[in-house]
């Protein structure tokens, strides 16, 4: 889901370093809307993913967060939740160096052109 | 799976991330990193996780004293017992009591207790759950509809990737001699997460089939 409100204004900790944008314990909020949100299999696949690359010895939850938090702040007023969750997945496989920029942007490409 | 999943119209091209999806799980199946019918089970597992395997354990705590003490000395030794798998990472439950609440939260992103509860709903993801829950627990819960009585202590927890927490509700009142699948009934996800008390019996209703 995107976020409806304004984002919050940046902050530092007492050593001068920023706190990211994830790191919203304690801001003031607006009201919590009960909004359930049935999942698209676009988005159960993303997750799959993160299980299987978890299993298989290839993420860890926290590295899967460091490249969600990594996306910046504007990821989270423009981006959907597994919509940050997949580029983080490509990050950390290009990071890892399982998965190449260029495949990946050649691999973009070629589902975009098979499409109807 | 149908595809009334999707809220994106079924004609509509794919978004740039719904690509990005294709394209990766395509490569990381070209690599044999996985197989298709692996994604298959992974989504199908994931379906059927919900937080009813969260009210069987809270129902079998409620009507077994050692059982609850396994479950909140070890929860994954707890979940086993039970033959749930107990998932990768360690799971704290944390007992409701008449002087205590306890509430949890992922202030960083959206932690999960996935295993026993299923997926997170979306506010549980969402910035005012997130920012509000440690900073004034007791109006978030006000705005679930949970007026908790202010002499009872309000206790939130902050999940990590590592360590997440179920909450155990307290047994309600006028369920006595209540088997474990009726018990279970009264246990809502809400109620796990503890921005609810459990269902009162009253409201549901004792249905004698209950398990149906």
């Amino acid at each position: 889901m995107k976020e409806q409100h304004a984002p919050p204004e940046a902050r530092h900790l007492t050593d001068g370093h920023p706190v990211g944008a994830h790191d919203v314990g304690g801001r003031p909020g607006p009201r919590v809307e009960k909004d359930e949100h049935p999942h698209a299999l676009w988005e159960y696949r993303v997750d799959a993913m993160m299980l299987l690359l978890s299993a298989r010895g290839l993420l860890t939850t926290d590295e899967l967060r460091r490249h969600i938090e990594g996306l910046g702040a504007g990821a989270y007023e423009g981006m959907e939740y597994y919509e940050r969750w997949c580029a983080a997945l490509a990050a950390a496989m290009i990071d890892r160096g399982v998965v190449t920029a260029d495949e990946l942007g050649r691999k973009l490409a070629e589902v975009a052109a098979r499409e109807p | 799976m149908s595809d009334t999943h999707h809220d994106h119209p079924p004609d509509a091209p794919p978004t740039h991330y719904q690509r990005m999806e294709i394209a990766l799980r395509e490569i990381l199946m070209a690599k044999s990193v996985f197989t298709p019918d692996d994604v298959r089970r992974e989504v199908e597992a994931m379906e059927g996780r919900s937080a009813g395997t969260g009210a069987r354990l809270v129902a079998r705590a409620w009507v077994d004293p050692a059982f609850k003490a396994r479950l909140l000395d070890d929860a994954r030794l707890g979940a086993a017992e039970m033959g749930i798998p107990p998932g990768p990472y360690r799971v704290l439950v944390m007992e409701n009591t008449a002087t205590l609440h306890n509430m949890i939260v992922c202030t960083l992103c959206s932690c999960y207790p996935r295993v026993l509860l299923g997926l997170p709903p979306a506010w549980y993801k969402g910035t005012a759950y997130r920012s509000r829950a440690v900073r004034e627990p007791r109006a978030v819960l006000a705005e679930f509809g949970f007026a908790l009585a202010d002499d009872v202590a309000l206790r939130v927890h902050d999940s990590t990737a590592d360590m997440r927490y179920m909450v155990l509700p307290m047994r309600p009142a006028g369920t006595e001699g209540w088997s474990e699948e009726e018990l279970a009934r009264l246990v809502t996800r809400d109620s796990l997460i503890g921005v609810a008390p459990a269902l009162d019996p009253q409201a549901l209703g004792r249905a004698s089939d209950a398990a149906g």
